[in-house]
């Protein structure tokens, strides 16, 4: 592995990238997940429960936000702990030739432990600039 | 309908086992727009120190929200799933998930606080290989939504 723990200090960025979901998205993340609660891709069900529309599940974006913690660090058995809380849901627009959704991702280095040979990354996830995942936090394993 | 309160302290297992299959890795990986090759090509796997295909770091919600699925779906619980929001989600991994692993879960409802005319249920999924070793614990805090949350 080509990180060094030596080499990493509170503050250190580990990258960023833009996450582009459309309605497809979702209804893959359905199937693989089991998660077919319609408010995930059925309008109408998820304006009855008083939510803007389809919304994307929590878990597809936090799911796909620590995919760079695992591209950063290259093994996705180093993330050996994840947690968030969930604090805006991600309207997902259905519209065709375009995402229906634009998340940006960012990851910082929050903490070393040297000792234990881990790294906390903390990761800013915003929709339209305002956080949709609050406390994002992966702690990895550097050998 | 209300929450019931003496949820709290529940416990509630499995009934089978979940059989983590190369596919489903496969599919997971590529929901959550995984590029990793641990998780869809073997010898790039076992290159990494693995029996198989890697799951990805949140693939042990599927063997979670089965669990909790047994808690909502109990009449006794009073949820209305309609009204369910997640709201917070840890992992724990005690060691990788791989394809070939047979899992079991046992769910514990380890808080119940009401908020308005709602609740906050706490979970904890306890993951393990049917031989017992323990792979996963996942935590969950759900919202159940009052009327006009």
């Amino acid at each position: 592995m080509s990180i060094n723990i030596a080499d990493l200090a509170v503050g250190t960025e580990i990258g960023s990238r833009t996450l582009e979901i459309t309605r497809a998205d979702l209804v893959r993340y359905a199937g693989a997940s089991g998660d077919f609660n319609p408010i995930h891709w059925n309008d109408r069900f998820a304006r009855e429960v008083e939510l803007p529309g389809v919304i994307a599940h929590g878990m597809f974006t936090m799911g796909a936000a620590v995919q760079l913690v695992t591209d950063w660090i290259g093994d996705p058995s180093a993330v050996v702990s994840y947690g968030t809380r969930f604090t805006r849901p991600v309207p997902v627009a259905d519209v065709d030739g375009a995402p229906g959704a634009v998340v940006d991702v960012s990851g910082v280095v929050g903490a070393v432990d040297a000792d234990a040979g881990t790294a906390r990354i903390d990761l800013t996830v915003t929709l339209d600039g305002q956080k949709v995942l609050v406390k994002a936090q992966a702690v990895v394993r550097l050998t | 309908m209300t929450i019931n309160p003496e949820l709290q302290g529940r416990s509630y297992a499995l009934s089978h086992p979940y059989s983590v299959g190369r596919e489903s890795v496969r599919d997971f990986a590529r929901a959550v727009k995984a590029t990793n090759a641990a998780h869809f090509d073997v010898a790039a796997a076992q290159a990494l120190g693995h029996a198989d295909l890697v799951a990805p770091p949140t693939y042990a919600i599927i063997v979670a929200q089965r669990a909790d699925a047994l808690l909502i779906n109990d009449p006794d619980s009073g949820i209305d799933f309609s009204r369910v929001v997640h709201a917070e989600q840890k992992f724990t991994h005690h060691r990788a998930i791989t394809a070939g692993d047979e899992l079991v879960a046992e769910l514990h409802v380890d808080g119940v606080r009401g908020m308005g005319g709602g609740a906050m249920i706490t979970t904890r999924a306890e993951i393990s290989t049917v031989a017992g070793e323990p792979v996963a614990t996942t935590v969950s805090a759900i919202l159940v939504r009052g009327e006009g949350q």
